[in-house]
């Protein structure tokens, strides 16, 4: 589960697509950022979850970046650097200043698995019986939801159907995915039953919330606003 | 998601809203929502072991010597009733009604439907429906005299002292905050009729939906000091209230009524389904067409079918094939045009489902498209064509019925007698009626 509050720096001189779409399809938030003075002005009170360096060819720049940063805080940040073949002798003796690198260009699923890996510790910082997500809050000890403050009634299916959206947003999940951990294999309805119940929790959302849950053309549904859309 | 947690869900959030009442609904063979009330405290037993109560008070259910009958709660059915006191939640749940020993008693609705979804779901395919309901809005009826329409409006109308569209809207978002989508609404051709079309779901849940949408437009309708009915022809001379049913079967992910390879994007099970309806449309109408006014909307020059045919964009056969905008896989589907908004909707759905069932495991073969307009033909034309017509009157519909082995089946012996029995004496009730129109024609005249 990616953390929904901290976000990822990802250190670039410009995002290519492919790290884009990774990052969003796992759910993560990240922002781009082009410097270390960026970086300070754009992070926020707690932190950054997370560095991610596309060194690209300037590798120097990276380190001095990292160097910076491991001076900066007593707890360091998880930091992954991403090098090309021929930058691998580059990492030698420099193993202090990162956590974890992936070979460039990278394997999604192999990047997606690296970042679960090293952010394990730094994820599940909210409170285990209340998600929330702009307006809507949904408290998982008592069953309740609201939104904007109003009780918001669903039926059991309907309310684990959103639980589990609005516990991974960002993400983009498949309808048969959705099918199966919400359900259960076992549902004869198939796919289509996702669908139906998507639309009926647009309807209880209202208008002015219905958009919280996102169709994904031709792949599924998405709980919240996706990083590369803004 | 195990019952269990789904009771405890609805347990909890019983609790949490401090809901002070609980509507265990059902229905009874005619299509009438029954409601018993119980307090929280009951609840959780209701849950588990159901509400034990007198069948033989409600019309079709038990007769007398084995009359006790238990309702259980279905607790995904669990909702909030949007429009009572916020001060004092009320909440409902529609019950699957049983025998003592278990067992699904025979003259519940829901569980007969239950049956036909089964069944369709054991030969792997979900039954999709999406009904268009039609209906009045009137000043507060007084008896013996014409229901007057609350305006004036045509189709589309957009008035400006829009009473029944502030109505309308707002009974929409109600539907939508009771998890009842809403596609489309719209005021229809005639002063105070209004057309509110519902988002697809399974058979169940939309039969569920159904109950439910008419209970919410009357109640918000009575709130407002407006009459809403759902009575398939109010008023002589204009356009009679229908509930059209856009049905599609899914196999999985998949439109089972899709096939890109036939001209009109149908498949073989879709032209068998409908082959299906067609062959046996005479004898369901008793049930989707269930009382005697509702023969007074089957009529020529009203958008009404009359005949019992197909046609892609014809809205004067039975059945309809719509036109999808682009190619869409998923939105292949079929109208069938003659049921009315009185129906009781579980049954009307399990016998067009039986109906359509009976003609893909039979392969039934589909008959020509009536692609003309089948009101300008005469009728000994149209029967030489093979096209006939639905029943012209009640009497007419439950004749057949009787004879359907199909119906019979569908229906289960128990209510099938009841049914035949109870709109049997409807029809006699209305046979021994001296109407205006034969005094006005005969008083002086004979």
């Amino acid at each position: 589960m990616a953390d929904s509050n901290r976000m990822l720096a990802v250190l670039t001189r410009s995002i290519s697509p492919e790290l884009a779409r990774t990052l969003d399809l796992a759910g993560y938030s990240w922002k781009a950022i082009g410097s270390m003075l960026e970086a300070s002005d754009a992070e926020s009170d707690d932190g950054w979850a997370g560095v991610i360096i596309d060194a690209d060819d300037d590798l120097e720049s990276a380190w001095s970046f990292l160097r910076t940063l491991r001076k900066q805080y007593a707890d360091p940040t998880p930091t992954l650097v991403l090098v090309g073949g021929s930058q691998l002798p580059e990492l030698e003796h420099r193993d202090d200043l990162f956590d974890d690198f992936c070979l460039a260009p990278f394997h999604p699923a192999e990047l997606e698995a690296r970042l679960r890996h090293l952010l394990h510790a730094e994820v599940e910082v909210q409170s285990a019986d209340l998600v929330e997500y702009g307006d809507l809050a949904l408290n998982l000890e008592t069953y309740q939801a609201s939104i904007g403050g109003k009780p918001l009634d669903m039926t059991y299916m309907e309310y684990e159907l959103l639980k589990f959206l609005a516990q991974n947003p960002g993400k983009v999940f498949t309808r048969e995915i959705l099918l199966s951990r919400v359900w259960g294999y076992e549902y004869y309805g198939g796919a289509r039953t996702v669908d139906v119940h998507v639309r009926r929790l647009r309807a209880k959302l209202g208008e002015q919330h219905a958009g919280l849950i996102q169709t994904v053309r031709s792949v599924g549904y998405r709980f919240g606003q996706s990083r590369w859309d803004s | 998601m195990s019952i269990e947690q789904q009771r405890a869900y609805v347990l909890r959030s019983v609790e949490e809203r401090g809901v002070r009442l609980i509507r265990l609904w059902f229905t009874d063979v005619l299509g009438n929502l029954k409601s018993m009330a119980i307090s929280p405290p009951e609840l959780d037993n209701a849950l588990s072991d159901g509400m034990t109560f007198d069948g033989s008070s409600i019309d079709g259910f038990s007769r007398v010597q084995e009359s006790d009958v238990l309702a259980i709660p279905d607790p995904d059915t669990y909702e909030l009733l949007p429009w009572g006191d916020p001060a004092a939640p009320e909440a409902r749940i529609f019950c699957d009604v049983h025998h003592l020993d278990g067992t699904p008693f025979e003259g519940d609705p829901r569980q007969i439907l239950r049956r036909h979804v089964q069944a369709a779901h054991e030969a792997g395919l979900t039954f999709y429906v999406a009904p268009d309901i039609e209906f009045f809005y009137f000043e507060p009826p007084i008896d013996g005299q014409e229901p007057v329409p609350i305006d004036q409006g045509g189709f589309f109308d957009l008035t400006t002292n829009d009473v029944t569209g502030d109505l309308r809207k707002n009974t929409i978002r109600t539907l939508e905050t009771m998890g009842i989508p809403v596609e489309y609404s719209f005021h229809e051709d005639a002063p105070g009729q209004q057309e509110i079309d519902l988002r697809h779901t399974d058979a169940l849940t939309m039969a569920d939906s159904v109950m439910t949408f008419r209970l919410a437009v009357r109640e918000l309708a009575a709130r407002n000091g407006v009459h809403a009915t759902f009575m398939p022809k109010p008023v002589e001379g204009l356009q009679g209230s229908g509930m059209h049913l856009h049905m599609s079967l899914f196999n999985g992910d998949d439109n089972a009524f899709y096939d890109e390879s036939d001209g009109y994007d149908l498949s073989d099970t879709a032209k068998a389904f409908m082959a299906g309806l067609l062959r046996h449309a005479h004898e369901i109408t008793a049930v989707t067409n269930q009382t005697v006014n509702s023969y007074k909307r089957l009529v020529p020059n009203f958008e009404a079918p009359v005949h019992i045919s197909w046609a892609r964009n014809n809205r004067s056969g039975l059945i309809r094939v719509p036109i999808a905008k682009a190619s869409n896989p998923l939105a292949t589907r079929i109208e069938y045009r003659s049921p009315d908004p009185a129906c009781n909707p579980y049954l009307a759905f399990s016998l067009i489902l039986a109906a359509g069932m009976r003609g893909i495991n039979e392969g039934y073969e589909l008959p020509e498209e009536a692609d003309a307009n089948l009101f300008e033909i005469e009728d000994d034309v149209l029967e030489k064509l093979g096209i006939n017509q639905l029943p012209h009157s009640l009497h007419e519909a439950l004749e057949t019925m009787e004879k359907s082995t199909l119906v019979r089946e569908a229906l289960g012996e128990h209510v099938f007698e009841w049914f035949l029995r109870n709109k049997q004496s409807e029809w006699r009730g209305y046979k021994t009626q001296v109407t205006p129109f034969e005094r006005d024609r005969y008083l002086k005249a004979l």
